[in-house]
């Protein structure tokens, strides 16, 4: 596999970009407007196009190329536009319903990445690649997976649940990017597709909620309770 | 011959969803779909008959159809059917003529996306088709634009969504297990899955296969994933209810069933079908105690729903010939059954002009026919016999007390006699306590709304009495072809 036997210099050229991406992770986490969010996640797109655009020069998978190119159009540029506009429409400037200061959040989730790479390390220990760029990888995926997961559970606002769902993906892409850049392209291309469906869903049920329970924050999804 | 009905199958529903969009008149589009559910039907009728000779894939392998995949699509055009029927009568109910071609265009479309899920071959595919029908059924779910409908379906779509991104990681980690073996690229079919999985590791195996089960465990409704679904299944439209909760369910359990008989085939262990097992357990406790309590009609029905998948996971976790049997049996019994209480509780709904079970009286009195027909349902399904949960659940229970989990099988029996009282109890509440100052209901319920609970009944009937040989036979087909030999801790 492609991850085990690197040349130094890529294996260090996608730690960073896993790690920056990461990071990135951590600013979305600790961002009370939802424009940093937004901004963030785009970032971390970008980063996620680039990363299989050096995979796929690396790996010598052309077909990445293309995964690469749709990826920045379609994560990097058209997903945070729609967004953009959820926002810019409803005018939600930013996240006004916190249950969990960002401080306390991001305790939180660098307890998780710690767990993530507990669990990678053993996976990886497993498999017989402790210390290559196998671990770090899944650590990233899974801690991505986890911080999602937080973004999901302690923001109430509609377009940071929405963005919280992207990152969750972000992290399996970008995980998926390392792990399994094989991975038959008309998978890759129809979950990128699939993404562009989801983030419109959502557009049209914040129409929705603002228009017929008047509020675009869960806490006010009270009813349905037993 | 498997391969025509298949596309009579996805063609059938397709062509009714763009003559519904062309036309856009009411009455059309209730014709449309109505003719596009019976195709479906005799197509998916004969498919189970046509894939004996064992599985066939189709288009550069995307497609397969074998036995367990015919039958859950059997169970969802029977499920497809009814609910048209009766969708007839009770959207009319609505008053809203002009948005009735949209619903129907997204009706099809989402018996679309149940159908196909089944049939497809590869494990990512699948994955994108279980995604398709949350999208096209959130908007059915928030049809009615009430706030509660619109916060329903605000759960059902994050949860969901949220629960099957973790099915999407693990299979990237099925297939990662794969690629150390077969080399970075391969077709990700279930059976080149099962194929390699003795020579994948095992530890990466068992944390791609916890994965999925958490995911795909979220969309089939097992506790405590469960959260969306009697939000969704209460404050969608009756149909809809009925197509998610009998077919849509189903689809679901599919993948997991695929990806059990992948592990089973590594020999990773009892941990997998451990875990099934004790979320089938789960989820039987959480709904016993939901349902005792319960107070909306529709979420009755829909924690009913959670008791039922529990029981299907409790026989597919047991495993086994006859574990799979039962589990099968009990996916059409279920079907038939939740389609009928569906139905039952959206007239009684409309009559009464409530969602409470305190709001509905005196049913036997005051609708003789329909209430006989709702209570018949009712007994149905809480596995009394003579009616066919009855035959499907004694099944799962003795194949899981051959087994080492037999505590399980246990305590289904006793959650299963705890439903059956608070269940029944919440109907002897609704047919004799006495009337108050209810109003009375508003008219009668048509026919469109009582051929189809008709329909449900009486084959319920028939399969609780009769047990077809042909079916054990099919069922055992299957079970053998999900390597249904190796059983949990040594079942027969």
């Amino acid at each position: 596999m492609l991850a085990a036997h690197l040349d130094p210099l890529a294996a260090s050229l996608f730690s960073l970009m896993a790690i920056a991406s990461l990071l990135l992770a951590f600013v979305m986490l600790g961002s009370r407007w939802l424009r940093h969010y937004l901004y963030a996640f785009a970032a971390e797109s970008w980063l996620i196009a680039a990363l299989s655009a050096a995979v796929g020069y690396y790996g010598n998978y052309p077909e990445l190329y293309l995964i690469a190119i749709l990826t920045f159009l379609f994560r990097g540029l058209f997903l945070p536009y729609l967004i953009f506009r959820i926002i810019h429409r409803r005018n939600i400037a930013r996240e006004v319903h916190v249950i969990l200061q960002a401080s306390s959040s991001l305790v939180i989730g660098a307890l998780a990445v710690v767990f993530a790479l507990t669990v990678a390390a053993r996976v990886g220990a497993e498999l017989g690649l402790s210390g290559t760029i196998v671990v770090l990888a899944l650590t990233v995926m899974l801690s991505m997976k986890l911080i999602g997961f937080l973004m999901l559970a302690v923001r109430h606002e509609a377009i940071s649940q929405i963005l919280g769902l992207l990152v969750l993906e972000n992290g399996i892409f970008l995980g998926a990017q390392i792990l399994v850049p094989g991975m038959p392209l008309l998978v890759e291309i129809v979950i990128l597709f699939d993404l562009l469906i989801v983030v419109a869903c959502f557009g049209l049920l914040v129409q929705y909620l603002q228009a017929h329970v008047g509020s675009t924050s869960s806490l006010a999804l009270r009813r349905l309770v037993g | 011959m498997p391969g025509a009905l298949a596309l009579a199958i996805v063609l059938a529903p397709t062509a009714a969803i763009v003559l519904i969009l062309l036309t856009r008149r009411a009455t059309w589009a209730e014709g449309f779909n109505l003719a596009a559910s019976a195709i479906v039907f005799l197509a998916a009728l004969a498919l189970p008959v046509a894939v004996r000779e064992g599985p066939r894939v189709y288009w550069r392998d995307y497609v397969v159809l074998d036995g367990l995949g015919a039958w859950s699509i059997l169970c969802a055009a029977i499920v497809y059917l009814l609910a048209s029927v009766y969708a007839v009568g009770y959207m009319r109910l609505l008053d809203e003529p002009e948005r009735l071609p949209r619903f129907y265009a997204l009706f099809a479309g989402f018996a679309l996306t149940t159908l196909v899920g089944p049939m497809m071959n590869s494990a990512g595919v699948y994955w994108i088709a279980i995604e398709l029908t949350t999208l096209v059924s959130t908007f059915l779910v928030a049809f009615e634009r009430a706030p509660e409908s619109i916060e329903a379906a605000w759960k059902y779509i994050i949860v969901v969504s949220g629960g099957i991104s973790l099915a999407l990681l693990g299979t990237v980690l099925f297939y990662w297990a794969g690629s150390l073996v077969l080399g970075p690229s391969y077709e990700m079919t279930w059976a080149a899955l099962r194929q390699v999985a003795p020579q994948a590791n095992h530890v990466l195996l068992l944390l791609a296969f916890l994965l999925v089960l958490i995911g795909y465990g979220t969309k089939v409704g097992l506790a405590p994933m469960h959260t969306w679904l009697p939000d969704a299944h209460s404050e969608g439209p009756a149909p809809v209810s009925a197509l998610l909760s009998g077919a849509l369910l189903n689809t679901a359990m599919i993948g997991i069933v695929r990806y059990l008989s992948v592990v089973d085939a590594a020999g990773v262990g009892p941990l997998p079908r451990a875990v099934l097992v004790v979320l089938g357990a789960v989820s039987l406790l959480v709904a016993a105690l939901f349902i005792v309590r319960q107070r909306g009609i529709k979420r009755l029905m829909a924690y009913s729903s959670v008791e039922h998948m529990g029981v299907i996971a409790l026989g597919f976790g047991f495993g086994g010939p006859l574990g799979v049997a039962g589990a099968l049996y009990h996916m059409l019994n279920h079907s038939l059954n939740k389609s009928l209480m569906f139905f039952g509780a959206g007239s009684a709904m409309r009559c009464y002009g409530t969602k409470s079970i305190g709001g509905i009286r005196a049913v036997a009195r005051r609708l003789p026919i329909f209430g006989a027909l709702w209570l018949a349902g009712a007994v149905a399904i809480t596995g009394a016999p003579p009616f066919g949960l009855f035959a499907s659940e004694l099944t799962i229970l003795r194949a899981g007390m051959r087994t080492s989990s037999a505590w399980a099988a246990l305590l289904m029996a006793v959650l299963l006699i705890v439903i059956f009282i608070g269940f029944l109890n919440h109907f002897r509440i609704m047919y004799f306590e006495p009337a108050g100052t209810q109003p009375t209901p508003r008219d009668a319920i048509s026919r469109w709304c009582l051929v189809p609970m008709w329909c449900a009944l009486l084959p319920l009937l028939v399969l609780g009495l009769w047990w077809p040989d042909a079916l054990w036979n099919y069922f055992a087909t299957v079970a053998h072809s999900l390597d249904g030999t190796v059983a949990f801790a040594g079942a027969s």
